[in-house]
């Protein structure tokens, strides 16, 4: 008991001030952050246990507008398609980002600055943009198809937004066109701190390329993957514009995914308390995998 | 640059709109219990009227309107008419809210049920917005005006009825009239005029000729009919076509909730020809990823024969064919008989139930819809619901002459059948996804009809509870 009480003291003027007054620097951003996030959100929970079509009196919905998510198949899919999803706006964009930086920062490659910026170019561009420009790329006639058709590939071709098999991934494929500049310039700046000397270590012992990746490259960047992976599943989950803009969710449902669902059902059908529960949801799952995430990579408790 | 709307409602009927979008359902901050606001008795507002309103005697005026006509012509055409009505009644004053159709649709909810609304919106007809704003009290019935400045029989019935909702907020079509609509619209037939005579054919007389003619077409190597349906809507208006040629009376009497619905051969067999279209190449292969707007353009740069879309387009298409673009309703069963298609008219007119000058809007509404107007909207090559004098004057040869000639006689042989997405709530939903299927050749017609069936017939079931639940209260 004796212990802790100097100790405490001691905490409390640690870095020169009272304590308390920290609060008051923050309180600001907090009040803001409260107003425009946190009440609305609030808000939000409120009306995903309220049937509402957003003009008439709503009644109360108890938890029907949850049960939904797991028995309506038109709510079960989205997320199963997020899920997809996050395989090429997370996992791909990371792992060849760190393919990448792997070689870009082993080779000297005349013209760097160039390829860094090239490949980190979709990052800078709206994703409307994006979108637009994939739109038509991605088109029966369009630059993909015509390039198939080049080579010889014709029968490959294909209305790629059209086709049942083929939208999700070919969304996908977007996701990470836009995702792996951002994982590779993250890695570049992270290898750069890997002290040489591990290297030469390790070359001395004689590792190759590979083993050499693995044992000094690989562990040196879990900070930055963490982040990469934090910021592309997040970036992955919230994914609305490319979907509304490439497929609206077609061809039938097959590329709906829960961000656009949030949006189609709050202003387009009328469904403002189910629409609410499908953004709940999706904050509860983007929290519980970004958590998970920087679990797995860091290896310690985010 | 404009975008191709997708994935919004039948309505967007191609207006490409600059998709500004409107993210994030953390917007909806209201107040304690959602909707307690602005929700009064579904027949709130102006009945009084019983003589033509003067806006010269209303006092200094400030009128605010929310319209989505931002389009070349359209937009013209309504300035016109503001300025206009602002100068025969210098007191009042139009404060316009333009916005494109998909940026109105998804604000306007918040607008009109707001503390401060606007006091003339333009409501989508149908149930997700005209009848969803009228359940909830928000726009004032205009059936007094009707009578006094006889809008009754300034328009066919069949068009004043896709403004109107029942006295208890629940059946579209039918009831008291909550907006009144400037322009008209149907589905018509395009076609290139050079490609038709190389292919040796006339326009299409009959159903039979047209379709004998698409066959002669393929053969010859040439794309008989554009399509692109990426942003789904499209096929609506296709399939429409194609139905209304099997069943066009059943069909109108499903979208106003008293038909047998979808599960008859004039669905299944629609969803037939529509799949065998896309079989024998009729529309292009793939048609599921090519967006609206590709497709017209590759229509106007002379790829396709014909085009199967709304009159909408016409000033567009106008601009890059000229004398080669032609127009018509989609032939009928027989040569001379009468033709049918999908078609309606523009967003209608309403005024919101809490407006505080309900009388200088009626007369703005009267303004923007009488003869004078009609001939405002034809100068700037839009449609008028009523054709006018102008009208008459419009080169019958010319695209725009065929267009106005069409609608006449559509109108003359009650030849509209509404948007099929009218039904219910969620059949635009329902119908769009389910067509795809039917393009790429994963849904067979059966089962196409049995989807739609099911979406018709739960919401059947539950209009009847809410009709005899009303009934015993």
């Amino acid at each position: 008991m004796r212990l802790t009480a100097p100790t405490r003291a001691y905490r409390r003027r640690a870095p020169g001030e009272p304590r308390a007054i920290g609060y008051l620097y923050i309180l600001p951003a907090l009040a803001v952050y409260a107003v425009f996030l946190l009440y609305p959100f609030g808000q939000s929970v409120w009306l995903s246990f309220v049937h509402w079509d957003g003009l008439t009196v709503a009644t109360p919905a108890g938890f029907d507008n949850y049960r939904a998510l797991f028995s309506d198949p038109s709510l079960r899919a989205p997320f199963l398609h997020a899920l997809l999803l996050l395989v090429f706006y997370s996992a791909l964009p990371v792992a060849i980002g760190l393919l990448l930086a792997a070689v870009m920062s082993r080779a000297r490659v005349r013209g760097m600055t160039f390829f860094r910026t090239v490949l980190f170019l979709p990052q800078v561009l709206a994703l409307i943009v994006v979108g637009v420009a994939w739109r038509s790329i991605l088109a029966p006639d369009g630059l993909l198809n015509d390039l198939l058709r080049a080579v010889g590939l014709g029968g490959l071709a294909r209305p790629w937004l059209g086709d049942y098999t083929w939208a999700l991934p070919a969304v996908g494929v977007v996701g990470t066109w836009v995702g792996t500049g951002l994982c590779m310039v993250l890695f570049l700046a992270g290898a750069q701190r890997i002290p040489r000397e591990l290297y030469e270590a390790a070359r001395m012992d004689g590792a190759g390329p590979l083993r050499e990746f693995r044992a000094v490259t690989l562990p040196g960047l879990r900070p930055q993957i963490a982040v990469a992976l934090t910021l592309t599943i997040v970036a992955g989950l919230r994914n609305f514009d490319l979907i509304y803009i490439t497929t609206s969710g077609g061809p039938g449902n097959a590329t709906s995914v829960p961000a656009y669902e949030v949006y189609h059902r709050a202003f387009e059908t009328n469904q403002v308390g189910s629409a609410a529960a499908v953004g709940v949801a999706l904050t509860v799952l983007i929290f519980v995998l970004t958590v998970a995430a920087a679990r797995l990579v860091e290896g310690r408790r985010a | 640059m404009e975008l191709a709307r997708t994935g919004a409602r039948r309505r967007i009927r191609g207006r490409a709109a600059p998709a500004a979008l409107a993210v994030g359902a953390v917007l909806l901050a209201a107040g304690c219990v959602p909707g307690t606001d602005g929700s009064g008795a579904a027949g709130a507002g102006t009945g009084a009227a019983t003589a033509v309103p003067d806006p010269a005697r209303a006092g200094k005026t400030t009128l605010t309107v929310w319209d989505q006509e931002i389009r070349g012509g359209t937009n013209g055409e309504i300035q016109q008419l503001n300025r206009e009505f602002e100068k025969k009644y210098p007191n009042v004053r139009i404060k316009r809210v333009a916005r494109s159709f998909t940026d109105l649709k998804t604000t306007l909810k918040l607008a009109v049920s707001g503390n401060n609304p606007p006091d003339v919106i333009q409501a989508n007809q149908g149930y997700p917005d005209m009848v969803a704003f009228v359940r909830a009290g928000l726009l004032a019935p205009l059936d007094n005006y009707a009578g006094i400045y006889d809008w009754n029989t300034r328009y066919p019935a069949t068009l004043l009825n896709l403004n109107r909702v029942s006295a208890d907020g629940g059946d579209f079509g039918r009831g008291r009239l909550y907006g009144i609509s400037q322009t008209g619209e149907y589905i018509g037939l395009y076609y290139n005029k050079d490609l038709l005579r190389r292919a040796g054919l006339e326009p299409p007389r009959s159903w039979g000729e047209f379709t004998d003619g698409l066959a002669r077409l393929k053969k010859r190597g040439e794309l008989p009919i554009q399509f692109g349906n990426l942003d789904k809507y499209p096929a609506i208006h296709t399939f429409g076509v194609l139905h209304d040629q099997l069943g066009a009376a059943g069909a109108r009497d499903t979208v106003l909730g008293r038909g047998d619905g979808f599960d008859n051969a004039a669905t299944k067999g629609a969803a037939a020809t529509l799949a065998d279209w896309t079989e024998r190449g009729y529309l292009p292969k793939g048609a599921n990823g090519l967006g609206y707007d590709d497709a017209a353009k590759k229509f106007a740069s002379g790829d396709g024969a014909y085009l199967l879309t709304g009159t909408w387009q016409l000033a567009d298409l106008k601009k890059s064919m000229g004398d080669r673009l032609g127009i018509m309703p989609p032939p009928p069963a027989k040569a001379g008989g009468n033709p049918v298609t999908t078609g309606g008219q523009g967003l209608a007119w309403s005024i919101t139930s809490r407006s505080r000058h309900p009388e200088v809007a009626a007369a703005y509404l009267d303004f923007l819809t009488d003869a004078h107007a009609a001939d405002v909207m034809t100068r700037h090559g839009v449609l008028p619901a009523v054709p006018a004098q102008a009208a008459a004057r419009v080169a019958p040869d010319s695209a725009d002459g065929q267009m106005i000639a069409g609608w006449k006689r559509l109108s003359a042989a009650d030849g509209l059948v509404p948007y099929l997405d009218y039904t219910t709530p969620s059949f635009y939903d329902t119908l769009s996804a389910a067509l795809q299927g039917v393009i790429s050749g994963k849904t067979s017609p059966d089962a196409f009809a049995a989807t739609l069936q099911k979406d018709y017939g739960a919401f059947m079931r539950k209009q009847r509870e809410q009709h005899t639940s009303a009934g015993n209260r």
